[in-house]
């Protein structure tokens, strides 16, 4: 019996074994992992596949982490069956662990679409560093020339950055009508579009993929994509980046709660005692909407995965909730985007702020309801994103000096004086996700 | 833990702590040679904020619990386990700006010279006294422990 499983081997884990660890520096820990790997940075994956960084420096969060934590690592390790009354998890080669406490961190998984063709030799997803290996593979084998990237998240852009590196003609396809746009409106979306296309990729908007073709030479490989209008686009390769869910599999035959993820409470426990859930795996708190919701975010893992460790510890800790946020810095445009984003006008009660100079390629817009930030983007110049982020997450009424979050020199020093000076010491002294 | 505090009263906004604050991570580590001769320009790693009559510089002040660290998609910033600074590792630093999407007072600054890596205050590791402080006319910048 070991005192904590974690099942998953990334972002979550590494924020819950820092957690625990700083509670209980002897209880045994074990994490399972399907990857032979230990956690690396999947968001690096991207300057993985065009050469920028190599595996050392993907290592996550250091170098002997898990030896110095004293965690017992089950790699290449998948685990198969989740038994809540005995309390044990079995491992694809039979090896069964039994715990005292088990956090469920197996993230997401790819969506594939069904559509024909898309087993030929040369159709990829994106979010391992296998993934980023067997792309660059191809690329060199075959000397491809042209790759058709589909779908316009984040996922999306940085593997279509990746291979606009490694010299290929991308074209991008997404079914929407702008690139992001779950967290970018139409203005900051075109910003982004333009210096795409300055870099030579080729967008397609509101277009789906109806097949893969294969080559003229050899079915059996990716040749081009036909779409939903008729066209058909040549291509080497083709990678889907249309979404991420829940990867559910090892608990959806359990009495675990599920609705999209794993259902969690405020302490990330999910509804059976004992068992937790972090990371993109779980529905946890979303601070602007106010309820349990799917936010597939690296960081969030990392935060509440934090949080889960301290309760499997014995500390009740209640998890501040994350949001959905999204900074990148891709195509040279540095972008960051938190909350509620894509709604228009003065909807629903909301007031919105706008600042565009065109010629200097700035953007921002801050969406407020009742006096509090609802939401924010940021093109272009986005140094002041912490403070609007602080503000939004701590509920502060900025009705008083709203106009100055747009303005060309809003910092710190804008805020009003106690509002500054309170900021300022919870920074010294608070503590957002731990107890310490 | 070391931090530089800031006295707003006694900032007059003169900006020599920006000026200091570039020189000292420069490659000269001179006045003259670093901004006159030095390409790329020096940049500094603190940023002087002004909304008159209110100035003063931020730098990272390594919150008890900090938000870039457990917000790091590559592990670059990171918790000094003897010193308890929060510590930047460039090399390590893909730039993708997430820390400065969470650091509540601003403190991380986009470098103008390397969009692949953003840069933060460091105490000016190695010496004593941050330049800022050194460099300070008016007294408004003091190293102070805890």
């Amino acid at each position: 019996m070991v005192k904590y499983v974690i099942i998953g081997c990334s972002a979550g884990a590494v924020g819950a074994v820092e957690a625990i660890r700083e509670l209980d520096p002897v209880g045994d820990i074990a994490v399972i992992s399907e990857e032979p790997i230990p956690a690396y940075s999947r968001p690096m994956i991207g300057k993985y596949l065009s050469g920028e960084v190599n595996l050392e420096n993907m290592i996550f969060p250091s170098k002997n982490f898990w030896e110095k934590q004293k965690v017992q690592l089950f790699l290449g390790k998948k685990a198969v069956k989740l038994d809540l009354t005995r309390k044990e998890i079995e491992l694809e080669d039979a090896e069964k662990i039994g715990f005292d406490k088990l956090l469920i961190a197996t993230g997401s998984k790819p969506i594939i679409p069904n559509i024909e063709g898309v087993t030929k030799k040369g159709a990829y997803t994106f979010t391992r560093i296998a993934d980023a290996e067997h792309i660059r593979e191809t690329v060199h084998a075959i000397k491809a020339q042209k790759a058709v990237v589909v779908g316009v998240g984040l996922i999306g852009i940085t593997v279509t950055e990746a291979l606009a590196k490694l010299g290929l003609k991308v074209t991008l396809i997404g079914r929407r009508d702008r690139v992001l746009n779950q967290v970018l409106d139409q203005k900051a979306a075109e910003i982004l579009e333009e210096a795409m296309q300055k870099e030579g990729v080729c967008i397609v908007k509101g277009r789906t993929v109806q097949r893969i073709l294969g080559r003229k030479d050899n079915d059996d490989m990716v040749g081009g994509v036909l779409l939903d209008d008729g066209s058909a686009i040549e291509c080497d390769l083709v990678v889907f980046a249309v979404g991420v869910v829940p990867r559910t599999e090892l608990v959806i035959n359990t009495k675990l709660k599920i609705n999209n993820g794993v259902l969690t409470d405020r302490f990330m426990q999910t509804n059976i005692l004992d068992v937790y859930a972090c990371g993109d795996v779980a529905e946890t708190y979303d601070f602007v909407v106010g309820k349990q919701r799917v936010l597939a975010l690296w960081p969030l893992a990392r935060i509440s995965g934090r949080v889960a460790g301290y309760n499997m510890a014995g500390l009740k800790l209640e998890y501040p909730g994350g949001a959905s946020m999204t900074a990148l810095n891709h195509f040279g445009v540095p972008i960051i985007s938190v909350g509620l984003t894509t709604q228009s006008g003065d909807s629903e009660g909301y007031e919105t702020l706008v600042f565009h100079d065109q010629k200097r390629r700035i953007y921002r817009k801050i969406m407020l309801k009742s006096g509090k930030i609802m939401g924010m983007t940021l093109v272009g110049d986005v140094e002041r994103a912490g403070v609007i982020f602080h503000l939004m997450k701590n509920k502060v009424n900025v009705e008083d000096f709203k106009h100055k979050l747009i303005a060309d020199n809003f910092s710190l020093a804008s805020l009003p004086e106690t509002l500054r000076k309170q900021l300022i010491w919870e920074v010294y002294n608070e503590f957002h996700y731990s107890p310490k | 833990m070391k931090r530089v505090h800031v006295n707003e009263e006694l900032c007059m906004g003169c900006g020599l702590c920006e000026v200091y604050c570039a020189v000292q991570h420069s490659k000269s580590k001179d006045l003259i040679k670093a901004f006159k001769r030095e390409t790329p320009k020096p940049v500094s790693r603190i940023k002087l904020l002004q909304e008159k009559p209110i100035s003063f510089p931020v730098q990272c002040k390594s919150c008890r619990d900090p938000l870039c660290v457990s917000a790091c998609l590559s592990g670059a910033m990171h918790v000094d386990e003897k010193t308890g600074s929060v510590i930047h590792d460039e090399e390590r630093c893909i730039g993708c700006l997430t820390c400065v999407m969470v650091c509540p007072i601003g403190a991380v600054r986009i470098n103008p010279n390397n969009s692949e890596a953003v840069i933060k205050c460091d105490l000016c590791q190695g010496s004593e006294i941050p330049a800022c402080v050194k460099f300070c006319p008016n007294e408004a910048l003091t190293l102070e422990e805890g």
